[in-house]
């Protein structure tokens, strides 16, 4: 017998993205590195300890600015077909989301300033559930645009209050 | 009230209305007495410290400063008594409220999706009612929601029957008249006690007295009585006064989670309607009245906590669309209060309209052997983090710890394998009929029968350990109840073969094939 898996969706988010992502991560895992670093040379005898903190602290930070926007680039990945949203994001923890156009209720963009820094954007598709929305987060501005019309149209066509 | 005003034949509108009144109608003016009752409290604390501690100034502020809130309630209350006016015109529910912020809403009535009646003490004795409807927006601004504070509750109940028949117009179901599905069976009453609330609310209890106390500059160690028993057995050893402590603990416990469920259970009864809607009331002290339309009936939860389980007991959840946000839905899904589990699911089968509930199923699929050793390393895990603070210190401090460190983790090592065992053995899933089935938990486990038709998408999660072992854990979403249902630790290609055969054709075309390596 054949094994099933998930494919992969189709379109990949941009390359920009992981540019995104490393700015992104370097703003919460860069402050206490740096704090440490900042009272390293500004207090001489507590210098061994600071150091140390400073190096502690500062290894795993660059390793996760590192590892995880590389890693998040190659699973996130969308897709929509007439009948499906359909994406995949995470880096660790992997999540694929699934939800048929007849049961969309709203399609929201949302650009952050990082975001908008690296021309990019972010799409949020709701359902009737608390936790069904499926993010597409890094994709271009004007793909996002041109996905947003297509929900939209699409989800006009289908009558019922999608629950 | 009077008693024309039943639905439809003295007024073409059919609108219950006050006499002389063109149309709108006010709240209750019982409702000034509730208002002025809610006054007494604070006005008689701050009598009863004045009359205790004699004028002593801070106390004065204090207790001033809360009579003065109070009083601002009540005339925010009083206002709102005397502005708000409502009907029902046609097919929608007109409200007008306010002076200075005045508001009008008005709602058709095919959009309320909920009706619930809830009288706070102060109501009932007055014999008023408030009467809430949802509307089944998402926000959660609990301003938006729609609530007539204080109306009799003949009135309510007459509004309430009025707004029903009006929505969606005569849409019966074939039932002549009201059926009662359950009732209060007061032998239920023996699993009170199995909840974890009553110690929890022993100490909160106490806490809270010690802090009224403390605020009214009595301190509760110097009391008479508490320096007497202080005295009397002040010499007993330290093993005996904790055994004592620990025993008054759980039996106040138990007193306390009786009384609760005495509370919130009392003059239970659930009954479907004529009209395709389900009815639960219940409540002692406040009494609430939740309407749960048959059509927004996803399913139900059989959940049953550890100790209930023991005891052949269970709860029964409705999962339902339309219950508000999941704070509300909490307290609002419940069908029964913890019952034999037999009845549990005979009401869930009535429910339903099935012939036996679909949450009793035999042969639900069970997860894979890697699921249980999934559980164990959790288990042990926590088992480890519990270990290493006492063994942490103790390297440190006294060697003391140490020996509690390790005996820690030789009794906790059995018990973390039982309970990782249950766990896993609670883990299946399984279709009937047209029912997504889903059972998991082992502190509280609960198994779901969510319709196949509700499940509005799929969410799949791996961690890394999972993608490692080849397992998902896959939820299906919903418009009803806790909005996802999973079932975890699934071998990938059994996982996404019962998602396809529970929905088919949504999944379908992002599943590919791969020959077996």
């Amino acid at each position: 017998m054949d094994d099933v898996r998930l494919r992969p969706p189709r379109n990949r988010v941009e390359r920009r993205a992981i540019g995104w992502w490393t700015l992104q991560s370097s703003m919460f895992a860069l402050p206490l590195p740096l704090v440490f670093g900042v009272l390293y040379l500004c207090i001489p005898p507590a210098r061994p300890f600071f150091g140390w903190a400073f190096l502690i602290s500062l290894v795993p930070s660059l390793a996760y600015m590192a590892v995880m926007p590389v890693w998040r680039y190659r699973v996130h990945c969308w897709e929509t077909t007439d009948e499906a949203v359909y994406a995949a994001s995470g880096w660790l923890w992997q999540r694929w989301r699934v939800v048929p156009l007849s049961r969309i209720q709203t399609v929201d963009t949302l650009r952050g300033p990082l975001q908008q820094l690296f021309d990019l954007s972010g799409i949020t598709v709701t359902t009737a559930s608390s936790s069904g929305a499926v993010k597409i987060k890094g994709i271009d501005h004007r793909t996002a645009q041109e996905v947003v019309e297509h929900l939209t149209t699409s989800t006009q066509a289908t009558p019922g209050d999608a629950t | 009230m009077s008693h024309d005003s039943t639905t439809g034949t003295a007024h073409p509108a059919g609108t219950v209305r006050a006499p002389g009144d063109p149309g709108w109608t006010k709240l209750s003016p019982r409702l000034l007495l509730v208002n002025l009752s809610m006054l007494a409290g604070p006005l008689a604390l701050f009598a009863l410290t004045v009359a205790l501690t004699g004028a002593n100034l801070q106390a004065l502020i204090s207790l001033g400063s809360l009579v003065i809130t109070f009083l601002v309630i009540t005339g925010i209350s009083t206002m709102r008594l005397l502005t708000t006016r409502f009907r029902v015109a046609g097919d929608r529910l007109e409200l007008r409220s306010g002076l200075l912020f005045r508001s009008r809403r008005s709602v058709p009535v095919d959009r309320i999706r909920s009706i619930d009646l809830d009288a706070k003490p102060m109501h009932r004795l007055f014999g008023l009612t408030s009467l809430q409807i949802g509307t089944g927006e998402q926000s959660s601004s609990s301003g938006r929601k729609l609530s007539l504070d204080g109306i009799t509750q003949q009135h309510a109940r007459e509004l309430r029957r009025l707004l029903l028949d009006r929505r969606g117009g005569a849409r019966t179901t074939g039932h002549g008249e009201d059926l009662t599905i359950a009732e209060m069976d007061w032998a239920w009453l023996r699993y009170a006690p199995l909840t974890v609330w009553g110690v929890g609310s022993v100490f909160i209890g106490v806490g809270t007295a010690y802090r009224i106390l403390h605020e009214m500059k009595v301190d509760p160690l110097e009391l008479g009585i508490v320096k007497s028993i202080e005295e009397s057995f002040g010499s007993v050893p330290l093993w005996f006064g904790i055994l004592v402590a620990v025993a008054l603990t759980a039996v106040a416990g138990v007193a306390v989670s009786v009384a609760t469920f005495v509370d919130a259970w009392a003059k239970y009864r659930l009954e479907r309607e004529q009209d395709g809607v389900f009815r639960v009331r219940r409540g002692l002290v406040i009494s609430r009245s939740v309407t749960i339309e048959e059509r927004r009936l996803r399913g139900v939860e059989v959940t049953e906590p550890m100790l209930l389980r023991w005891a052949g007991g269970a709860r029964l959840n409705a999962i339902a669309s339309g219950l508000g946000n999941s704070e509300e839905n909490r307290s609002r899904r419940s069908l029964t209060p913890p019952v034999p589990r037999a009845e549990a699911l005979r009401v869930a089968s009535d429910v339903l309209a099935e012939e036996q509930s679909p949450t009793e199923f035999a042969d639900l699929v069970p997860h894979p052997r890697v699921a249980r050793r999934r559980r164990v390393n959790r288990g042990l895990l926590v088992l480890a983090a519990i270990v290493a603070v006492p063994l942490g210190l103790g390297l440190w401090l006294t060697p003391v710890l140490v020996h509690i460190a390790w005996i820690t983790a030789l009794v906790g090592l059995p018990v973390v394998v039982a309970l990782a065992h249950d766990a896993y053995r609670a883990l299946g899933h399984g279709l009937r009929d047209r029912y997504l089935v889903v059972r998991a938990g082992t502190f509280a486990r609960r198994t779901a029968a969510l319709q196949r038709d509700g499940v509005i998408g799929w969410n799949i999660t791996r961690s890394y350990f999972q993608r490692r072992k080849g397992l998902l854990t896959i939820g299906a979403t919903t418009a009803a109840g806790d909005g996802v249902y999973k079932i975890r630790d699934v071998p990938v290609g059994a996982g996404l073969a019962f998602a396809e055969e529970a929905v088919p054709k949504l999944l379908a075309p992002f599943i590919e094939r791969v020959p077996p390596a």
